[in-house]
C-alpha cells in the first residue's frame, strides 16, 4: 500500500527550539488521520511540513512516494483549509473557489462550473456572488473547503477547521467532513486541540507531545489503551494515580490511570475530600483531594452529589484500571 | 442624550472654521480676474480675461509646469516601487535592524525641509554630482518613500499573512501571489499613499531650493514671480489653474476607494 506522506525522522528546530523532534509519519491513502496535541506540541508544524511552507532541518518528507524535498507548495498537490480561512477579501466566493483554476490556466466557463459544482458539494449552491464578508463564520469555513476541494488535490490539510465555530455547528460540520472524505475517498490531515473531535472523525490519530508523537492508533486504542501517561491524561484526562499506588508487574515499573467515570464514591476505599464540583450537563464534575494529590471523578445523573469540604472515600473497578510503562524521566 | 442632528451652535462654529480655510483660495480665484496688475487691491477694479492669454503665451511657466510634473510624477514611480518593497520587507519578515530601518525611513519626514536640503546639497557636492532634473527628483523622493511606505505598512499590517499561503497552497508563483493577492488588497493604499506622495513633490519648495540647478519648478517660479510686480495676476492664474488640476484626481481617487473599508483578512 502507497503511503500518501510519509515522514522519516523529520524535525524542524527555530533556534534552539525543537519545533517537531524526530517524528515518523505513514499516513495512508484515503486515511482520516488527525494530528492531536497541545499548543505548541509541533502538530501544526508537521502540517506546514506538509503544505511546503516550512522546510524540515532534517529528515525526509514524501508525499504520494515522491520526495518533497525542495518542492515549493505551489507545486505540491495538496491543499490546505488555514484555521482563519485566509478567503481572499477581494474577491467573491465564486472567485476564491476558481482561484487555483484560474492560477492552472482553465478556462473561465470550465472553472465556473467546476466551482459551482463544488459550492454545491459543501451545500452552499448560489452563493458565488457574495464577498467573504457577507458570510457567516460556518459559511466561510465551508467556502475554504470547497476552494480546496476544487482543485482535487492528492491530500486535504486542515488547520484546526472548526475551531471558531460554537458547538452546535461544530458537531454538525464534523460528521460533514467525515461524510465528504468518505465519498471523496481523499487523504484527509487533521490538525486539533480538541480530543473529542480527533476520536470522533479521524481512522486514526497521532498523540502530539513536545514536537514528538508519543502515540498513534485507532481511536479507540488511544482512548482505551494508552500507552503513556501523557495520552492517559490529555485524550481522557484520566486520573494517573500516585506512586505509591503503583505497582511493578512483572519487573517493568508502570503507572496506573483510571477514568473520571470510573471512580466511585462510598464508604469504601481511600479517603479523601471534596474541593469542588461542577455541574456539567449531562454528569457532575467532582474534584477531590487524597491527601495532597488530586482526581476527578464524574458522577452521572442521579446519584447523589456530595458538597464541597465533605469527607468521602474513592474506590475503582480492578477492571477500570490501565496500567502503562513508566515515562522514562 | 445622544443625538443624529448637530446643534446649531456646532453647526455655526463648522462653518466658520471650514469658511476660513477655504475663503483665501476664492480670492486668490478672484484676483486672476483683476484689471489691475501692479498690487492686490480689493475690490478689483475691474475684471478680465486677459491674464489667461497672457498666461498661456509665456513659456517660463510652460516649463515650470512640465519640470514640476516630471519631477513629481518620477519621484512618485520611486517612492512607489521602493517604499511598497520595504514596507513588505519590514512587515512579513523579521530580521536583524527591523527597528531601526523602519525609523530610518520615516526620518526624512519628521527632519525640518531645510535639514534635508543642507544636507542633500552638501552630499551632491562632495560627491561632485552636478545639480539637475535629476538631484531635484532624489531630494524629492526622500520624502515621497515615506508617505507611501506609511500607507503601505499599514494595510500590510492589517492583511492577513496567510493570504498569502493561501495562494501559494492553490498553486501561485511568488510574482502570480503578488498581482492576484497583494497588489488588489494594498491598492487603494498605494494609490493614496501615490497621490500624496505627488502632491508633496509638487509644491515642495525648501529642498528644492538646495537641490535644484538652474531649473525652477513651479512653486519657485510662483515664489520669485510674488517678488517681482509684474504681471501679477499671472501667478493667480497659475494658481488657480494647479488646484483645479490637484483637485481632479484627488476627487477622482476618493470615489475609487469609497466602500473599501473592509480589512482585508478581518473576521473568522
Amino acid at each position: 500500500m502507497t503511503s500518501a506522506v510519509a515522514f522519516t525522522s523529520v524535525s524542524r528546530h527555530f533556534g534552539s527550539v525543537r519545533a517537531v523532534d524526530n517524528v515518523d509519519i505513514n499516513i495512508a491513502e484515503g486515511e482520516f488521520f488527525a494530528m492531536l496535541g497541545p499548543s505548541g506540541s509541533g502538530k501544526t508544524t508537521c502540517l506546514r511540513l506538509i503544505a511546503g511552507f516550512e522546510q524540515p532541518t532534517a529528515g525526509e518528507i514524501s508525499i504520494f512516494g515522491q520526495s518533497a524535498q525542495g518542492v515549493p507548495p505551489y507545486k505540491r498537490q495538496v491543499n490546505t483549509v488555514f484555521q482563519d480561512y485566509a478567503l481572499f477579501p477581494h474577491l467573491n466566493v465564486l472567485d476564491n473557489v476558481s482561484y487555483g483554476l484560474m492560477i492552472a490556466g482553465i478556462s473561465k466557463k470550465e472553472r465556473r462550473i467546476a466551482a459551482e459544482e463544488a459550492l454545491e458539494l459543501v451545500a452552499l449552491p448560489g452563493y458565488g456572488g457574495r464577498k467573504p464578508s457577507e458570510l457567516s463564520g460556518g459559511q466561510r469555513q465551508r467556502v475554504a473547503l470547497a476552494r480546496a476541494l476544487v482543485n482535487k488535490p492528492k491530500v486535504l490539510l486542515l488547520d484546526e477547521p472548526l475551531g471558531a465555530l460554537d458547538l452546535k455547528l461544530r458537531e454538525q460540520m464534523q460528521e460533514e467532513l467525515k461524510e465528504l472524505q468518505r465519498k471523496l475517498g481523499i487523504t484527509f490531515v487533521f490538525v486539533t486541540h480538541d480530543q473529542g473531535e480527533a476520536l470522533s472523525m479521524a481512522d486514526r490519530v497521532a498523540v502530539f507531545n513536545d514536537g514528538k508523537i508519543v502515540q498513534v492508533g485507532k481511536p479507540e486504542d488511544i482512548y482505551y489503551r494508552p500507552e503513556v501517561p501523557f495520552v492517559a491524561d490529555f485524550v481522557g484526562s484520566s486520573n494517573v494515580l500516585p506512586p505509591h499506588v503503583t505497582k511493578e508487574v512483572k519487573g517493568i515499573a508502570v503507572t496506573a490511570a483510571v477514568r473520571p467515570e470510573a471512580v466511585r464514591l462510598g464508604e469504601k476505599g481511600l479517603p479523601a475530600t471534596v474541593r469542588s464540583t461542577s455541574f456539567i450537563g449531562t454528569s457532575t464534575r467532582v474534584s477531590l483531594d487524597l491527601g495532597g494529590f488530586q482526581m476527578i471523578a464524574l458522577l452521572p445523573k442521579g446519584q447523589i452529589i456530595p458538597s464541597a469540604g465533605e469527607r468521602t472515600h474513592v474506590s475503582w473497578a480492578d477492571e477500570d484500571i490501565h496500567l502503562m510503562e513508566q515515562a522514562d524521566e | 442624550m445622544h443625538s443624529d442632528r448637530a446643534s446649531t451652535k456646532l453647526k455655526v462654529a463648522a462653518g466658520l472654521g471650514l469658511s476660513f480655510m477655504h475663503l483665501p483660495i476664492i480670492l486668490i480665484f478672484i484676483y486672476a480676474f483683476t484689471t489691475e496688475d501692479k498690487s492686490y487691491q480689493w475690490p478689483p477694479p475691474g475684471l478680465t480675461l486677459k491674464w489667461f492669454e497672457v498666461t498661456w503665451n509665456r513659456p517660463d511657466v510652460w516649463e515650470a509646469l512640465t519640470l514640476s510634473l516630471k519631477v513629481a510624477s518620477i519621484s512618485t514611480i520611486i517612492a512607489l516601487i521602493l517604499g511598497t518593497l520595504c514596507a513588505a520587507a519590514v512587515s512579513r519578515s523579521r530580521f536583524f535592524g527591523r527597528e531601526a530601518i523602519s525609523l530610518l525611513v520615516i526620518l526624512p519626514i519628521a527632519l525640518p525641509g531645510i535639514v534635508t536640503g543642507i544636507s542633500l546639497r552638501s552630499a551632491f557636492n562632495i560627491a561632485d554630482i552636478p545639480f539637475s532634473f535629476w538631484t531635484i527628483v532624489l531630494g524629492h523622493a526622500t520624502f515621497c518613500i515615506v508617505v507611501v511606505y506609511n500607507n503601505a505598512v499599514a494595510r500590510f499590517r492589517r492583511t492577513s499573512g496567510s493570504l498569502i499561503e493561501a495562494s501559494m497552497d492553490l498553486g501561485a508563483t511568488s510574482f502570480q501571489t503578488f498581482r492576484h493577492v497583494i497588489l488588489p488588497n494594498i491598492s487603494t493604499a498605494l494609490l493614496a499613499g501615490g497621490m500624496l506622495a505627488f502632491a508633496l513633490s509638487f509644491d515642495e519648495v525648501i529642498v528644492t531650493t538646495f537641490t535644484a540647478g538652474q531649473q525652477q519648478t513651479l512653486p519657485i517660479w510662483m515664489l520669485e514671480e510674488l517678488v517681482r510686480p509684474r504681471q501679477r495676476p499671472v501667478t493667480n492664474v497659475v494658481a488657480m489653474i494647479v488646484v483645479l488640476v490637484t483637485f481632479l484626481p484627488i476627487l477622482g481617487a476618493y470615489y475609487l476607494t469609497r466602500g473599501t473599508d473592509t480589512v482585508a483578512g478581518q473576521g473568522k
